[in-house]
């Protein structure tokens, strides 16, 4: 039997960021009537699974687990998916980018520096409605990016799925106010608090299985804008731009069409750990095309209702 | 740090920090000062924002775009929200609450101070204690953040000049004892060089004996106060197992106060039915016992009617459950209270209907000194009110515990988040 220091804080501070984590689900499984976990593959959406069963095992979850399907997947996040979930069973919502466009919702976009980032946010929204979900809980973190290092935990959207961010609702102590009015919805961030590395910690504390492309692999890849691309039929290359074999990972995962991967060697979770402390790039700027777009590419597109 | 400490994940305890300033003492520059040299800023940050203060055709570096996150307040060079930050030291994992002075400053301040174990109050060492000082005082007294520091900024503008701290230093120290605050730490800093900021000030202040602002901060006491005092832990779910695995239900909820303990008698409030607690468990692990503010699921010896809302508190513990509250509130929605408003008030992980009797008296931001409201309170107004609630609540004075001593108010309509509460008493 495990015993926990009776009178002895302070916690460590993964201990304090899991309990901060878990009140903040179950408190949106209290005030909420249909949400739902946002689900990417990515070591973040890994992390709330786990937090998730922290906050409701040996029950089942209060909601299912939802995936914005781009279609450009890494095939071994989706088989990842699809087998943690079938493990932890869950129901899983599969909302399909491929399906927007099939139906006329979106227009696909081609080209050698297309991608279907944007289009997920009508997928994203479309799904919402469609599932009449009034909260989304998702893996976002104040230390990615500036706009949302000003977001709340417990983040409004009004009914066209928009964030203002001169409206938002103080958030004092930890009572969060998860009330919606008809059409309106919470996007929900339980790891708001943490760091790439305090992620990276947990994962390893609690033994957590990622997917294979985190760790170091030799790809075909091809250099673009300094970063590096999968060389997969599904992203056009430029003239000049010859793909390479080399030792690479990936330090976010996200569409195929606008992720890089990243040189490496590191195999092991503490060779990972070791190049992310030592690291003096951010994960977004080193490894994602979206973010790159404009000054406020972040706050724009969350505006508009993305993730 | 070697890869083997960076998984440690034991190592660091976390320190929830605010920093109250107001626009021109440099808190910007502090916080860029103390985000870079804790080596948090990553290049591609420091070249972003390189990029925009020479495009602004700045000459120099302009450190507040690292936390000036939002269009709205790039383009018009001023702070609206709170942003929270993160840092790690060797000794310490902060997070930083970055509260703006200017607009919406009572709010804003309360927002991050009411999760702080320590506030950072910024001086400028040419103008010394300001109004904005009082009021940043004042609200750290109100919410009972349990450190203050002051960094006298901008030292170097003053030579360093020993005299010039001191005097700040001693009117500081008199305000925070006619407030009631405990011991104020004061460290003299220049944020623009870095002076006194993570390494001791020492050739520029050799007077100064103290340690460095990051290592006064490394260095104060996480006392845990809430893991002590008797039991208060509110239910936030019931968890029903499915199948015959699972066993009995469990009661899922976060410690606010005090130590849960397998074998204590407990009861559940406002219901008053009675049980031991058999587990104290996360995912299958077991625990003897656990301390807020941990986040845990519960076993009890039988089944109880109890639901999302109720409190479990240990048998000889309990508070009597409340009806009335006196308490101060801050008010932040540009609808003004008037008495006999009908709100929703969330307290805990209990949400219920509210009406405000009274509102006895507006305090004065500086002093906290109470004057007539005739006028009800308004945006930003600090004020003493008196409210009844239709289900009891199973509340402590938030002077004895902040967890349970806090409240929001709520619109019944738009669910605006009107104010934030802190209860004198309950009856």
């Amino acid at each position: 039997m495990t015993i926990t220091a009776l009178d002895a804080p302070p916690l460590s501070a993964l201990d304090a960021l899991e309990a901060e984590a878990i009140h903040v689900m179950r408190e949106i499984a209290g005030e909420r009537e249909r949400p739902a976990l946002l689900f990417s593959g990515g070591k973040d959406s890994i992390v709330l699974l786990r937090l998730a069963e922290k906050a409701f095992r040996p029950g089942a979850f209060p909601f299912p687990v939802m995936h914005v399907d781009t279609g450009h997947n890494f095939p071994e996040v989706t088989e990842y998916r699809d087998r943690r979930i079938a493990e932890l069973g869950e129901r899983l919502i599969v909302a399909s980018v491929q399906d927007s466009i099939d139906a006329g919702r979106v227009t696909d976009v081609t080209g050698p520096r297309s991608s279907r980032n944007r289009l997920q946010t009508v997928t994203l929204l479309d799904a919402i409605a469609e599932h009449k979900l009034d909260a989304c809980i998702g893996g976002a973190r104040r230390d990615e990016e500036r706009s949302r290092a000003k977001e709340r935990i417990v983040s409004l959207r009004d009914d066209f799925g928009g964030w203002d961010p001169r409206a938002q609702r103080p958030e004092v102590w930890d009572l969060y106010n998860a009330r919606v009015r008809p059409g309106e919805h919470v996007r929900v961030f339980p790891i708001s608090n943490w760091t790439e590395l305090d992620v990276w910690r947990y994962v390893a504390r609690e033994g957590l299985e990622l997917p294979s492309i985190y760790f170091a692999h030799e790809r075909s890849v091809f250099e673009r804008d300094g970063m590096l691309y999968a060389d997969d039929p599904l992203i056009e290359r430029l003239p000049g731009e010859e793909p390479f074999t080399t030792s690479v990972r990936y330090r976010t995962v996200g569409d195929m069409t606008c992720t890089g991967a990243v040189r490496s060697e590191a195999v092991t979770m503490e060779q990972v750990v070791e190049e992310i402390a030592a690291t003096r790039i951010t994960e977004r700027g080193e490894t994602r095309a979206d973010d790159r777009a404009t000054e406020a590419a972040m706050e724009d597109r969350k505006r508009e209702g993305y993730f | 740090m070697e890869a083997g400490a960076l998984l440690d994940h034991d190592a660091p305890a976390l320190l929830r920090l605010a920093t109250l300033g107001s626009v021109d003492d440099g808190k910007s520059t502090l916080i860029g000062r103390l985000l870079h040299d804790t080596r948090q800023i990553a290049d591609d940050q420091l070249e972003h924002v390189r990029d925009v203060s020479s495009r602004r055709g700045g000459g120099t570096l302009d450190l507040a775009l690292l936390t000036d996150g939002l269009r709205a307040e790039r383009e018009q060079g001023i702070t609206i929200d709170v942003a929270y930050r993160s840092f790690l030291t060797p000794r310490r994992r902060f997070i930083l609450a970055d509260c703006p002075g200017h607009e919406q400053y009572t709010r804003n301040m309360v927002t991050g101070a009411s999760t702080a174990d320590a506030t950072v109050l910024l001086v400028d060492a040419r103008q010394g204690v300001v109004a904005q000082t009082r009021r940043h005082l004042a609200i750290a007294e109100l919410l009972r953040v349990p450190h203050v520091l002051v960094a006298v900024n901008k030292m170097d503008l003053v030579d360093w000049s020993e005299a010039r701290f001191n005097e700040i230093a001693d009117e500081l120290r008199a305000l925070a004892d006619g407030l009631g605050l405990p011991d104020l730490v004061c460290v003299p800093i220049s944020a623009l060089d870095g002076t006194g900021v993570v390494e001791p000030a020492g050739v520029a202040a050799p007077w100064h004996e103290g340690p460095s602002l990051v290592t006064r901060l490394e260095d104060l006491p996480i006392d845990g106060a809430d893991a002590h005092g008797p039991l208060r832990l509110p239910v936030q779910w019931v968890i029903r197992p499915e199948g015959e695995h699972g066993g009995g239900r469990r009661y899922a909820g976060r410690i606010a106060r005090g130590t849960v303990r397998v074998g204590d008698d407990v009861v559940a409030l406002p219901s008053g039915q009675e049980a031991v607690v058999t587990a104290v468990e996360l995912l299958g692990e077991d625990f003897d016992a656990a301390a807020a503010p941990r986040s845990v699921s519960i076993g009890l010896d039988r089944e109880l009617d109890l639901s999302r809302g109720d409190v479990l508190c240990r048998v000889g513990e309990a508070p009597v459950p409340a009806r009335e509250l006196t308490a101060t509130l801050c008010w932040m929605h540009e609808r003004p209270l008037q008495p006999g408003a009908r709100l929703l008030l969330k307290h805990g992980a209990r949400t219920t209907r509210a009406i405000v009797g009274e509102i006895r008296e507006r305090l004065e931001l500086e002093t906290l000194t109470p004057v007539a409201a005739p006028d009800g309170l308004g945006l930003n107004d600090l004020g003493h009110v008196t409210l009844r609630v239709a289900d009891p609540l199973v509340a402590d004075p938030y002077s004895e515990c902040r967890e349970t001593g806090a409240f929001v108010l709520i619109d019944d309509q738009d669910h605006a988040t009107l104010a934030a509460g802190m209860i004198i008493s309950a009856g």
